[in-house]
């Protein structure tokens, strides 16, 4: 394997992390999350800022994942009060007070971020093989959330919060814990990427990132899995197969929301499961 | 006889409006309670509140011994006082039979943690098709609730309320909408229940079958109880005629 496709391969993990990490939140659960990038940020921050400082990888992973999950149950606090559009709103600000944030601390590197991240102390292609390893893990989660009376109440939860409060779900609790799983998650995805990128920006985790990361879960099947793995594939590799989907990414991304949206809003999983069940 | 839950001087206002007004009255275990009253008297905004769905201005909600005043609905549902809404809330993107097991799963779904091992639904499966088969429901376990008509959309209120192993069932007028045969049917079949230990309030403005089922009846009146006692008897009273009515 060359070091590009260790490349393409760990970007990959880092992405298909990130969307299942969403999906718990939104797919799952029912809350709508804008705002998701900044914990990819909150996890690579925090694993950078550690690394520089001598901490081992296994420990920074483990640092940025707690941060993430910690800060997500906080922000999802804020889903106790507000619902659906409100919070879509509330989420998207929080992503920017955390660019705004980091944006202006010396410590953080301000607007040039941290560079000079140590290696991970493996070659790019068993660090790809660790991101593949993960991101595998994180599938097996979320197959084993999604059939446990977790996923069943989440379900209840995303679909009538006040008739799941009547047969004595306490939905605040599992709201939060929704937020703190995905969140968590989303922070290993950014740990594992400062070791692959080596530099962290503040821009790498702004409001597209965001965007970015709904639109593989939209495309996917808003709360599917394997859809979901294989709408990460197609868009992570889509700017890399062809220069004009580089150039035009956030426009083709755009359109593919559109059409899906208009014509499969289940995505490519309820499309195959349409297809398939007579 | 003993007290099952009480409500004591209870008042709620909304926008300067009472609805209720120092009301108390008590349930007594086993027994089949109507609450009736002239529209906003306050029977739906009672049960709401001792569901724990409204939360009121003062006053006092005891259950099983228990002040449950400011505990929110969903611990009402696990210490035993089970809800169905006026206008039913199915959970429209489960199955029938998934509205009832999510229910029957309680133990399941107590703790994040728990349900989080859990995977196997086999056990609320099988009581959730025992109380549909039960409830008339048997052939429908598999539909979505979106096929049902509102007759059997109110019986899978009922089933699902009845799965969480309620001590006191408060049904908000689970006859309402539907034809006199049905509402005969469904009044019938909630009528079982205090034989199988449940405990039932029952809010409607079916008279006829009110005073064919209940046991006891409560009155309201501008939010508060007017009268209360035997069907016959009560109904016998001038002045809950005259509420009713508007003349004696």
């Amino acid at each position: 394997m060359s070091a590009y496709v260790a490349s393409i391969v760990s970007v990959v993990g880092i992405n298909m992390i990130l969307a299942l990490s969403l999906n718990i939140i939104t797919g799952f659960c029912g809350q709508v999350s804008l705002g998701h990038a900044a914990f990819y940020g909150i996890g690579a921050y925090t694993a950078a800022y550690l690394s520089k400082l001598g901490v081992a990888l296994p420990l920074t992973l483990l640092a940025g994942t707690i941060t993430a999950g910690l800060i997500g149950v906080v922000v999802g606090l804020t889903s106790l009060r507000v619902r659906h559009d409100f919070l879509a709103v509330t989420t998207m600000g929080i992503g920017f007070v955390f660019l705004g944030f980091v944006r202006k601390q010396k410590w953080l590197g301000g607007e040039l971020g941290i560079s000079g991240i140590p290696a991970s102390g493996l070659d790019p292609l068993a660090y790809a093989l660790l991101i593949v390893g993960a991101a595998a893990a994180v599938i097996a989660f979320t197959v084993w959330l999604k059939r446990s009376w977790m996923g069943f109440t989440f379900d209840a939860v995303a679909d009538d919060e006040d008739a799941a409060r009547t047969v004595g779900i306490n939905v605040s609790t599992y709201k939060l814990t929704a937020f703190g799983i995905g969140t968590a998650l989303a922070g290993l995805a950014g740990g594992l990427y400062i070791y692959f990128a080596r530099i962290i920006l503040p821009d790498t985790f702004d409001f597209v990132q965001s965007i970015a990361i709904l639109t593989m879960v939209v495309i996917g099947g808003t709360g599917s899995v394997w859809g979901i793995v294989a709408s990460t594939i197609a868009l992570t590799l889509l700017p890399e197969v062809s220069r004009a989907a580089s150039d035009y990414r956030l426009l083709i991304f755009g359109a593919m929301l559109m059409l899906v949206m208009r014509f499969s809003p289940d995505g490519l999983a309820g499309l195959v499961r349409r297809r398939t069940t007579p | 006889m003993t007290v099952l839950a009480r409500i004591d001087d209870l008042y709620i206002s909304f926008g300067g409006v009472a609805a209720a007004n120092g009301m108390s009255f008590a349930v007594n275990t086993g027994e089949f309670l109507a609450v009736i009253g002239p529209n906003g008297a306050g029977k739906t905004t009672a049960l709401r509140m001792v569901a724990g769905i409204l939360q009121p201005d003062s006053g006092r909600i005891i259950f099983n011994d228990r002040d449950v005043t400011s505990l929110p609905t969903h611990v009402r549902a696990r210490l035993g006082l089970g809800f169905t809404h006026q206008v039913v809330r199915p959970f429209y993107s489960f199955s029938t039979i998934e509205n009832v097991m999510i229910a029957a799963g309680h133990r399941q779904t107590e703790s994040p943690w728990r349900a989080l091992a859990g995977r196997s639904r086999e056990e609320a499966r099988m009581k959730a098709a025992a109380i549909l088969e039960h409830i008339g429901l048997g052939e429908q376990i598999d539909k979505s609730p979106r096929a049902l008509p509102l007759g059997q959309r109110k019986r899978l209120e009922v089933a699902r309320a009845i799965a969480l192993e309620p001590r006191l069932l408060l049904l908000d007028e689970p006859l309402a909408g539907l034809s006199s045969a049905e509402a005969a049917t469904m009044a019938d079949l909630i009528r079982t229940l205090p034989a199988s230990g449940i405990t039932v309030v029952l809010v409607e403005h079916n008279l006829g079958e009110v005073l064919r089922v209940a046991d006891r009846i409560v009155v309201l009146d501008a939010g508060k109880v007017l009268a209360e006692g035997a069907p016959k008897e009560v109904m016998a009273r001038d002045d809950v005629r005259q509420a009713y009515t508007g003349v004696v």
